[in-house]
């Protein structure tokens, strides 16, 4: 039903510069995004992921494809007839102009009425918590503060889509925190479609609906944070998406022969000949050594976190990998460097990849 | 062995620094000091001191023919700022606004012609072209002085406008489309009110040079179309009197004024602005 998408992207391609020096930065990408939804679009610098989202705001025209907003074929409309607005990374709020001005500028190019105007500037800053601030100039805010007239301003004019360019990278820690709580705020009282571009998969995890893992112009995965999280298709959205160990091993019936020799129970289905296994780190437990079904492995370093340990362990064919524990091992383990324990992977958990 | 230090390389240092500057600001000052100085001596030889006076300033202003050339220089200057000012604003846009080309140093030099083409031959151009329309047109007006004008003081209104437009941020008009600006309203709200001061500060040096020109009007005016520099280049081959120094007096106030604002203008766009 073409009526809950907001945004629908048809092979959409981009290519800079021409003949044998172009560089595709998107490479024939389909997606389709729903109405109200959070959705990210997540990957490394240079995946493409901010070029997709200058093809949706109309800063940039596709090479080829399409691009369609609620139906309508968007791709070569100009970005001021877009009802499409833009958080910018640098927030690029205008330095001339005072807070309100700023929210105000897309309701004056709108001709919208002046008390409409002073109705939704307020409106707006009170959704953003500056009422106080209206008549400062944007250089006179901190970091926190710009990035909320930033929001305050592409909200206004009630886009059906808003767009956000790595809003919060400019932000320290503890602020980024904080405003990710606030997107995710006022995302949910608006229930405008938010599309995010992030490289931060923690940011990521936090705050979408549904995200979109990007590498080299394509779209390597779509799904929803958990999904992505536990069933990553592979190798590369495993490891971009949190830490995880690898381990090669090949298919043997049920089962999976590691390269250290030990079998390893897994979901085999579809798989065969040589694979790779992921483990999230928190899927590893440990256990004595000897234990039925467990594999064999010594530690090579502890480090301590607060609230979990981290554990680096070796198998028998020194292949490495870490166990996140959130409380002591039962038995009597150590967990001091050189000792013999035993791991087990908790069920489930193993993820089989194909190479 | 000595330690070797992490001290820059500096002129100020060298030997004989001081003797040079000062030669130097002495040769661009003393002139000038003397100049001014002479504009308030009492008596009616530029070299000879004869005691302390404001008189001729005033007797400057009642000479009729000072008066007419101060206005046209003024009337000149203000339509030949105007005109190169907004021709620069148009010349920037173009040549900053879009993707780069390699004909783009051609462009440049182009638009800079003034500043490399040596005065004489523009003006002995200009006298010669002026003929043919005088002749077929019979117009005699201050237009073809303004006109010239205009001409040379476009590179001096459009190197400040390039400078500021090449620092100003893309984005801001890229987030002015997309607040539903269309690109001349863009252009309206956003680049030229972020442009005003450098737009400000190329109207003033466009102005100061038409202003202080001389060998241009000489060729191209008209009779009794004297500017102020060409009276007073004719007083000096006439007779040399006090009353040159006082209008020199006052334009080099004029310039001091201007060229305080303009630098005023041109710091204002250099502060960072986060």
């Amino acid at each position: 039903m073409s009526s809950a998408i907001a945004i629908e992207t048809r092979r959409a391609l981009k290519e800079y510069g021409t003949g044998s020096h172009a560089v595709r930065a998107l490479d024939g990408v389909c997606v389709r995004i729903d109405k109200g939804e959070f959705f990210t679009l997540l990957g490394p610098s240079g995946c493409g992921k901010t070029t997709l989202l200058r093809l949706i705001a109309g800063f940039e025209t596709p090479t080829s494809g399409q691009i369609l907003l609620h139906g309508k074929n968007i791709t070569t409309v100009p970005p001021n007839l877009r009802p499409v607005n833009t958080v910018f990374q640098s927030y690029a709020l205008f330095p001339h102009l005072t807070v309100a001005d700023n929210i105000a500028f897309s309701l004056r190019m709108l001709g919208r009425s002046r008390s409409d105007v002073l109705q939704t500037v307020e409106r707006m800053l009170s959704l953003v918590r500056l009422e106080s601030f209206a008549s400062r100039k944007p250089q006179q805010l901190s970091g926190g503060q710009q990035q909320r007239v930033a929001l305050a301003r592409a909200l206004a004019p009630e886009p059906k889509v808003l767009l956000l360019d790595e809003p919060l990278s400019a932000l320290d820690l503890k602020l980024r925190k904080e405003m990710q709580r606030e997107l995710k705020r006022l995302q949910t009282e608006t229930g405008i479609t938010f599309i995010f571009v992030t490289h931060d998969q923690e940011e990521a995890l936090t705050m979408s609906d549904r995200i979109a893992v990007m590498r080299s112009g394509k779209i390597l995965q779509v799904g929803a944070p958990r999904e992505i999280y536990n069933h990553p298709v592979d190798r590369f959205v495993a490891d971009f998406i949190g830490e995880t160990n690898f381990l090669s091993g090949r298919v043997e019936g049920d089962k999976i022969r590691l390269s250290s020799g030990e079998l390893v129970a897994a979901e085999t289905e579809g798989h065969s000949g040589s694979v790779t296994l992921a483990v999230r780190p928190e899927q590893v437990g440990i256990c004595p050594a000897g234990t039925s079904d467990s594999l064999t492995a010594e530690i090579v370093d502890t480090v301590y976190f607060g609230t979990d340990t981290h554990c680096h362990l070796s198998l028998a064919d020194e292949t490495e990998l870490v166990a996140r524990l959130q409380s002591p091992p039962s038995g009597n383990i150590g967990l001091s460097r050189g000792e013999k324990v035993g791991i087990k992977f908790n069920p489930g958990a193993v993820q089989v990849l194909n190479e | 062995m000595t330690i070797v230090s992490d001290r820059a390389f500096s002129v100020s240092r060298l030997p004989g620094f001081a003797t040079i500057a000062v030669t130097v600001l002495v040769m661009l000052y003393l002139p000038i000091v003397l100049l001014v100085l002479f504009a308030f001596n009492a008596g009616p030889s530029p070299a000879i001191w004869e005691g302390f006076s404001l008189h001729w300033f005033p007797r400057a202003w009642a000479n009729e023919q000072v008066k007419e050339a101060t206005i046209r220089s003024l009337v000149i200057a203000t339509s030949a700022a105007i005109i190169s000012t907004s021709v620069a604003v148009l010349a920037a846009l173009g040549t900053t606004r879009r993707r780069k080309s390699p004909g783009q140093t051609f462009v440049y030099l182009m638009i800079n012609q003034p500043l490399m083409v040596p005065e004489i031959v523009t003006a002995v151009a200009l006298l010669i072209l002026f003929g043919f329309i005088k002749v077929a047109t019979g117009y005699q007006g201050l237009g073809y002085l303004i006109l010239a004008h205009s001409a040379f003081c476009i590179p001096f209104a459009y190197l400040p406008i390039r400078a500021r437009l090449e620092g100003m941020d893309i984005t801001l008009e890229i987030a002015a489309a997309d607040l539903y600006a269309t690109p001349w309203q863009a252009f309206r709200h956003v680049t030229l009110p972020m442009l005003m001061p450098a737009v400000a500060a190329g109207f003033m040096l466009a102005f100061i040079t038409s202003l202080d020109d001389v060998i241009i009007s000489l060729f191209v005016k008209s009779a009794g179309q004297d500017t102020l520099p060409t009276y007073m280049l004719g007083q000096i081959r006439r007779n040399m009197t006090v009353e040159v120094n006082a209008i020199s007096t006052l334009l080099i106030g004029l310039t001091v004024i201007l060229l305080t604002a303009f630098f005023l203008l041109t710091r204002e766009r250099n502060r960072p602005q986060k």
